[in-house]
């Protein structure tokens, strides 16, 4: 279990922390999400005891991050954000150096990372520099998860890695997770917020909700509505221009529109767009996903 | 111990896959001491000269001879006017030219007294200094054997020998220097080099997160470099000895383990050097900024220390090689004992425990 009270951090002038408090419950996925710069990185850090907070306090399974440092050492495993393996290490070298390191065996603990690991198997002769990707998000998740750890912390594993591995990875963290262990994952992809347990938003260092995906999602209230034309730039101009708009952005091919009363329907919006003259044109209400929550929340909405 | 055999192989891993480290360690020294103990050399072999004989009588004659015979010039060719001297001086090749007055040995019988003009081509003035100097010797070789009936009014023969180098040979000087400056460097630069790639890489933060502890990455990173110093210690005093006929004198047990000390002095000093970078380039300017210039300006290495400015020589006392160079040309050359060089031993153990309080003081169980 994770506890986190107040936490503060920061670098130089620039505030990364103001006053982060979320409790991750023993076996959860916990996702944080939230765009660069949020202060994700900072708060695993802190969790890791690789950086002491300004103030607060965080608690790894009862143990304080400051005090019990080496004892938190030996219980957790941690995916940094950058590829952190010996590229001019074989992919089975490197893992048997880091089982060493934590006084166990490839052996000993291949059960927890046969899933992940027989994937990567065929080419444990090769040089981790070598591999793809996907693959060497796999071997560092092995790696991390070599000593068995109690807690997980993967900081954006899945940030670069194609579509099909994204899926992947997550389909691991699900069966760690039946395991018993807890994890704590960030990443600034807002589809992935819906596979975790709970999830807490982040933005310049603060957290705006915790809660699960799927209640953070009903608790929004504003009406949502899609358009699209031929222009999409000026659509959205247009959009913002007009006083009955709250906001308006893009969102794959359509704009997503929060009027500024929730009664308003789709054909007034469409009405309001013919008169702007904008060809095949396509308006209709939809169902908010975690990211127009996130959009809102980001922009202050005093609607949620 | 299990971590610490670990880690110490996947240190040698990295060493053994990157040819650049690779050529560091063992090309490096092997390159640097051929080139030092053929190619740069402070000696004279087959200078070439001019010689403008006015008397071409039995003695100048002889004293020509004599000169080409010993091995230092080479005659480029006979002058006939007084004109060819300069002409001859700019095209380069002759470095000095040797003019004879004329009736040269008619003029030594009867006056005691004969004109021989050594003009040498200063451009470069070491050169020109030593060409000079052999020539007179030779010549006043020559006279006193010759004239040993000239009685000159008062006459003082001093009687020179060159102890512990009596040929004068540079290759004694640059083995102890090329020691000191090879170790130096491997063991300094390699290992701040590796400590603050991992730092680079991110994957310090893995190994700060692991339960291994900070004493344990820093002995597995200095380890393998040693042991890699050590052999080429030996590879450097073993060419020096046996190809360039360096003699060592003194006990080589002495001399290895005070070679020994020296490595781990500087390997102290790299693991000081990586907690105070935080890239490798950083790393690498300190090492060769901070590190090999001072190894090969300041160290007495080339340039004696008893002829610098005093400000630097104030300064070279806290170059390490200094010290390890004096105990090499000791214990090597003149053959002493620890009785002789306990002094700088002490000096070279008390930086080592300086070094490595500080980098222990430095290093980060932490990011920041």
């Amino acid at each position: 279990m994770i506890k986190i009270t107040n936490i503060c951090k920061s670098y130089n002038n620039t505030q990364a922390l103001q006053g982060i408090s979320l409790e991750v419950n023993d076996g959860e996925l916990f996702g944080l999400i939230g765009p660069d710069g949020a202060g994700k990185t900072t708060l695993m850090r802190i969790l890791m005891t690789l950086l002491i907070q300004d103030e607060g306090q965080a608690e790894m399974n009862g143990l304080d991050v400051v005090k019990d440092y080496k004892r938190i050492r030996q219980l957790v495993g941690y995916m940094p954000g950058r590829f952190s393996l010996y590229q001019d290490l074989t992919v089975e070298e490197n893992l048997s150096f880091f089982a060493t390191v934590f006084g166990t065996t490839i052996e000993e603990n291949y059960e927890l990372i046969r899933d992940i690991y027989v994937q990567i198997e065929p080419f444990k002769n090769r040089l981790a520099g070598k591999l793809s990707g996907g693959m060497k998000q796999k071997l560092a998740l092995s790696c991390a998860l070599i000593h068995k750890p109690e807690i997980l912390v993967l900081d954006e594993p899945t940030t670069g890695v194609d579509a099909v591995s994204r899926k992947e990875f997550w389909d691991m963290l699900k069966k760690l997770q039946k395991q018993g262990i807890t994890i704590l994952v960030s990443t600034p992809y807002m589809d992935e917020a819906g596979l975790c347990d709970r999830v807490a938003l982040m933005q310049e260092g603060e957290v705006l909700s915790i809660d699960t995906p799927a209640r953070i999602v009903e608790n929004y209230s504003s009406t949502l509505l899609a358009a699209r034309s031929d222009e999409m730039h000026r659509l959205i101009e247009d959009l913002r221009h007009w006083e009955k708009i709250d906001s308006a952005y893009a969102f794959g091919q359509f704009a997503h529109v929060t009027p500024k009363d929730d009664e308003m329907e789709a054909v007034e919006l469409e009405q309001y767009l013919m008169h702007k003259k904008h060809n095949n044109l396509q308006v209709h209400e939809i169902a908010p996903g975690i990211e127009d929550v996130f959009m809102a929340l980001m922009s202050g909405d005093r609607s949620y | 111990m299990d971590r610490f055999l670990g880690f110490v192989k996947k240190e040698f891993f990295h060493i053994f896959r990157d040819r650049r480290t690779m050529i560091i360690l063992f090309g490096i020294p092997i390159i640097q001491l051929m080139l030092f103990g053929t190619v740069i050399t402070n000696e004279i072999k087959d200078a070439r000269i001019a010689i403008y004989d006015q008397s071409k009588d039995e003695m100048t004659q002889e004293i020509t001879s004599k000169l080409l015979s010993s091995g230092y010039f080479l005659l480029d060719r006979n002058l006939q006017t007084t004109n060819d001297i300069e002409a001859i001086l700019k095209k380069g090749r002759v470095k000095e030219v040797l003019v004879f007055g004329r009736d040269f040995s008619r003029k030594l019988k009867r006056e005691g007294k004969a004109d021989i003009q050594i003009i040498a081509d200063a451009s470069d003035p070491n050169l020109a200094k030593m060409l000079t100097s052999y020539t007179t010797g030779i010549i006043n070789d020559y006279i006193f054997k010759e004239m040993g009936d000239l009685h000159l009014p008062m006459q003082v023969e001093p009687e020179v020998r060159m102890v512990y180098n009596e040929n004068l040979q540079s290759v004694y000087m640059f083995v102890p220097g090329i020691m000191a400056m090879i170790l130096m460097l491997i063991s300094a630069m390699m290992t701040s080099i590796s400590i603050t790639r991992e730092k680079e890489l991110g994957t310090m933060e893995i190994l700060l997160v692991s339960p291994l502890r900070p004493v344990q990455i820093i002995l597995g990173k200095v380890t393998p470099y040693l042991l890699l110093s050590i052999i080429n210690a030996v590879l450097i005093l073993g060419i020096g000895h046996f190809i360039f006929g360096v003699p060592i004198k003194g006990s080589w047990v002495l001399l290895m383990g005070e070679s020994v000390l020296f490595i781990l002095m500087a390997l102290c000093l790299g693991i000081m050097i990586s907690s105070l970078s935080k890239t490798q380039m950083v790393a690498m300017f300190i090492s060769v900024i901070a590190l090999m210039l001072p190894t090969i300006l300041l160290s007495g290495f080339i340039f004696s220390i008893e002829n610098m400015p005093l400000p630097l020589q104030v300064v070279s006392h806290i170059i390490p090689p200094r010290w390890f160079i004096v105990i090499l040309r000791n214990i090597m050359l003149k053959g002493v004992g620890m009785a002789y060089v306990w002094k700088e031993t002490l000096v070279l153990v008390f930086m080592a425990l300086l070094f490595v309080t500080i980098a222990v003081k430095k290093f980060k169980t932490r990011l920041e």
